[in-house]
């Protein structure tokens, strides 16, 4: 199953092409250059230079959210374009869960946070775990390896899911905590805060790639996920703010 | 006699997810539009993040409708055109990046677009005899222009509003007197219950540019009467204001298009956009032409709103200049008519 993986939730845009756990490509231009302008060229250059046939193309995955409204939703028109033409499946990857594929099969809690403005991020905490050993993992991949979330994906201070993190390394769920995303440069102050043991994770192992949406995607699509390009939608975790005002108001009322 | 040209067109400039089949720039196949007007209207005017979000969830859809209804599939169009200005930036980077996938996709040459071109372009649909060069008035909820159509995509600007557009103003007046949102319609319709000279209130005319327009002083000149006839004490009539303001409006918009004409020696007037479907407008407008000797065309009221039609219109002849887009194109929210 030969799967196109496409991320622009962040500052970065990401494409790749993925095979049966192996990554044939990866692009991911990390510039100032709106993700309008690159992200098909691109996945064009992708297909291009790994000889990739377009109906070759079983699955287009993209990252669903939370993220930037605008960058979300370029990705996933992009990816329902595609699925349109190519008559082809269009599975949306959570965001922050991919992240978190970053540190793959790693023992400490892993925290990806991403900046959601408004003094909060996009964050969760996650620890990979064996599927035999630990009931109701998250995409459960052919090794048998998926994710347990310890705090679910919400829009947070970047304070409190600091505070949660570390209260679960003193349960003793971990040794220590790996933070990484773009949310943890806004907030290095809330996290020097944290008394366990932590890491920041290094630039290149920080950021979104689409290689971890499509790993994360393949394990969705072998357990029986499988949405219309028509009726994928965007995760966006937070209404819209004229939404949320009149939400207000109405309470108010 | 040359093979014919099947475009499908994308729209997403506002709050109408739009597709279209049209043939040979004239001929349309399929005509989809999902309006998002009753979301909008709980917030009186158009959300730009709403609206991005409705475009996402309706597009496939839409497109999926539009190559049904004309009974082709994807393989069978030429090429992909799509709106990349001007518009909400958010709400046009929807349709700009699900076209570009769907020309990359299928093999397709993609075209982007300008919204006003396509609104122009509005008028050649129904009127096979029309072509350029031609004048046309461009009024709706976000421009109003006055444009000399020289050739097939090339315009010269003879002017434009320097504050609200005309369907903006009609929108905030229609709120003043509680008519609600979308204001252009229900202002048409009530006021022919009133009398267009019952206020007197202003049209703006400037000395260095006969055909520029400004309805943001219009607007307050609607606004102060409201306030000083609640001071006074004394019963406003909305029907009488409806009519007043809409007349203030029309007297503008056909002084400055018969003063173009006359300046310019034209002789055929085309109107386009939301505010084109106003009946009394068009009425004027037609009197004014008729009298004159001038040739009038004006697009039937589901082409006036915002259409993927009428981009399909306006795809065919760029198309056969010649002109293609690359997988880069961009939405750009302040695109100006002529530019690419």
């Amino acid at each position: 199953m030969k799967i196109l993986a496409i991320d622009s939730s962040g500052l970065v845009a990401s494409v790749a092409l993925y095979e049966e756990g192996q990554l044939l490509g990866e692009y991911t231009l990390n510039t100032k250059l709106t993700h309008s302008e690159t992200l098909l060229p691109m996945i064009e250059n992708l297909m291009k230079i790994s000889g990739t046939e377009k109906n070759a193309i079983d699955a287009i995955c993209v990252a669903e959210g939370p993220g930037s409204f605008t960058g979300l939703r370029i990705g996933v028109a992009t990816a329902k374009g595609l699925g349109l033409a190519l008559g082809k499946p269009v599975i949306g990857v959570p965001t922050v869960e991919a992240m978190a594929y970053n540190y793959y099969d790693s023992e400490a809690l892993v925290v990806p946070m991403m900046d959601a403005r408004r003094n909060q991020v996009y964050g969760g905490a996650f620890q990979f775990a064996n599927a035999e050993q630990v009931e109701n993992l998250l995409f459960v991949d052919g090794n048998g390896k998926g994710l347990q979330a310890f705090v679910e994906t919400d829009a947070l201070p970047a304070e409190m899911l600091v505070q949660k993190a570390a209260a679960l390394v003193k349960e003793g769920k971990a040794k220590q905590i790996i933070f990484l995303g773009d949310g943890v440069q806004p907030n290095t102050g809330s996290i020097a805060l944290c008394d366990v043991p932590y890491q920041i994770a290094p630039a290149p192992l920080s950021r979104q790639r689409a290689a971890h949406i499509a790993q994360v995607g393949e394990s969705l699509l072998k357990n029986g996920v499988n949405t219309s390009a028509a009726d994928m939608k965007p995760n966006y975790l937070r209404p819209s703010q004229a939404e949320r005002e009149r939400a207000e108001k109405m309470g108010e009322a | 006699m040359s093979k014919d040209v099947t475009i499908l067109a994308i729209e997403s400039s506002c709050d109408e997810t739009a597709a279209a089949v049209v043939r040979n720039g004239r001929e349309v196949l399929s005509n989809v539009i999902h309006s998002q007007i009753d979301l909008h209207t709980l917030y009186g005017g158009v959300v730009p993040e709403i609206a991005s979000r409705q475009h996402i969830e309706k597009i496939n859809q839409v497109v999926e409708k539009a190559l049904v209804d004309a009974s082709l599939s994807l393989q069978d169009v030429d090429a992909v055109a799509v709106t990349y200005g001007p518009g909400l930036v958010g709400a046009l980077l929807v349709g700009v990046s699900a076209a570009k996938a769907i020309a990359y996709g299928a093999d397709k040459p993609l075209l982007g677009i300008h919204h006003i071109e396509g609104h122009i372009s509005a008028n050649y649909i129904e009127n096979p005899d029309l072509k350029p060069p031609f004048h046309c008035l461009v009024v709706s909820g976000g421009h109003t222009h006055l444009v000399h159509v020289k050739d097939y995509g090339e315009y010269e600007i003879l002017g434009r509003t320097r504050d609200d557009a005309a369907g903006e103003a009609f929108d905030k007046v229609a709120r003043a007197i509680g008519l609600g949102y979308p204001g252009g319609p229900k202002i048409d319709k009530l006021s022919y219950e009133g009398n267009p000279q019952a206020i007197a209130f202003p049209r703006a005319k400037f000395e260095d540019s006969v055909y520029d327009f400004s309805f943001s002083g219009l607007k307050s000149a609607v606004l102060n009467y409201l306030n000083s006839c609640e001071m006074k004490g004394e019963t406003v009539v909305p029907a009488d204001v409806a009519a007043s303001f809409q007349q203030a409006v029309i007297d503008v918009l056909v002084g400055h298009s018969m003063e173009a004409l006359k300046r310019c020696g034209g002789t055929r007037l085309a109107i386009a956009g939301g505010v084109a479907s106003n009946k009394h407008l068009r009425e004027a407008m037609e009197a004014a032409c008729r009298e004159r000797g001038i040739a009038f065309y004006h697009p039937s009221p589901i082409l006036c709103t915002d259409n993927a039609a009428m981009i399909g219109a306006a795809a065919y002849y760029e198309f056969i200049k010649g002109v293609r887009s690359g997988y880069d194109l961009n939405a750009v929210p302040g695109l100006r008519l002529g530019e690419r």
